[in-house]
């Protein structure tokens, strides 16, 4: 970064992913309050979001140790992992806009969320995309985990978290997360069996199993490929990075703004 | 199993699993299965956990203040309301409404 003068593109990729870091940082608050309501301590909410570092599964890990106790804490590792496992696809992607050795990818990978990936793939110009990817990741870091704080903080001094509605806010967040990805027939058909399939298992297996139980839509549904948009999509919904440009790019569109 | 083995296990299997996304070769993306199953299972895995979040109490199924704080959630995301503002009013809702009942 030694290039001080900067073109347009750079300097709208720099805003761009300040912008998103701020927003998302906000609602690190909810995080850390949950978190802490769960049952988890203000240290281990703060190293959630250090090295995990990825809201959805940090949000899946708490909600499934609310409601199970530290015995779902199997079920509640493979929540996470489960639902972390799209930041996979996002590192694929950002692998070549990053470039770079080892130590590179390893910080890169650190900071491959959402947020980072939408607003690098939004960006046209190499360099704005990987100022893009940088600025987004760094921002959001430093909000996320500076609001977790503030958030374990308050959580902790609330008490009963019921009395506040802090259980049915952790449903509204994921609601928030999910919200983008319902644009097909295919996501929203997926959704739909999964809440039945979790809600019809609650009764009858220990708590967190019923949320991997409906994982299993998701394979079925995948794999055979049903439901997918019928006409005027080649390879039936398939293409060059199915998935990640469309649904990233949404969440930037409408999630965090 | 204590609250931090569950913390750091699975901080690192996360972590783990961006880093696996760098050593992959790009070629993986092109085919579309799996990265179709990746993206359901996120939209799959957040479903269940609205549900279960708004509808579990323990091993049992409720309808409580959670309900109508979750549908008024939904309304306001499909009006474009900021996701903090979303958040904290459905937790005002089922306050609200668990202080009148």
């Amino acid at each position: 970064m030694v290039r001080v003068a900067r073109s347009d593109a750079e300097r709208a990729a720099v805003r761009t992913g300040i912008a998103v870091g701020a927003a998302t940082g906000a609602y690190g608050i909810s995080f850390g309050a949950l978190s802490v309501a769960a049952g988890l301590d203000i240290w281990q909410t703060v190293v959630l979001s250090a090295v995990m570092f990825t809201g959805g599964s940090q949000f899946a890990l708490v909600g499934v140790l609310a409601s199970g106790g530290l015995a779902a804490g199997p079920v509640a590792i493979a929540s996470a992992v489960l639902l972390g496992s799209r930041n996979a696809l996002y590192s694929i992607r950002m692998a070549p806009i990053v470039g770079g050795g080892p130590l590179r990818r390893i910080a890169a990978a650190w900071i491959t969320i959402d947020e980072s990936t939408a607003v690098a793939t939004a960006q046209t110009e190499p360099r704005a995309q990987r100022l893009g990817f940088w600025v987004a990741g760094c921002a959001v870091f430093v909000g996320w985990n500076a609001m977790t704080v503030v958030g374990a903080v308050i959580g902790d001094r609330l008490g009963d978290v019921r009395q506040y509605g802090l259980d049915a806010a952790a449903a509204a967040a994921f609601l928030g997360l999910l919200w983008p990805r319902l644009r097909e027939a295919q996501p929203i058909a997926v959704a739909v069996g999964a809440a039945v399939v979790a809600t019809a298992f609650t009764p009858l297996v220990p708590p967190g199993v019923p949320v991997l139980a409906a994982a299993l839509v998701a394979v079925l549904v995948g794999a055979a490929n049903v439901f997918a948009r019928p006409a005027g999509s080649p390879g039936g919904g398939g293409g060059g990075a199915p998935g990640t440009d469309g649904t990233v790019a949404a969440e930037v569109g409408e999630g965090e703004r | 199993m204590t609250a931090w083995h569950i913390v750091l296990l699975a901080s690192i299997a996360c972590a783990a699993i961006k880093l696996i996304g760098y050593a992959v070769p790009p070629a993986v993306l092109e085919k579309p299965a799996p990265a179709r199953i990746a993206n359901l299972l996120t939209v799959a895995l957040l479903s269940a956990l609205i549900a279960v979040q708004t509808l579990g109490q323990g091993a049992a199924v409720v309808l409580d203040a959670r309900v109508p704080a979750l549908l008024v959630a939904a309304l306001l995301y499909a009006v474009r309301v900021p996701f903090i503002v979303v958040v904290i009013a459905a937790a005002g809702v089922a306050a609200a409404v668990r202080a009148l009942a």
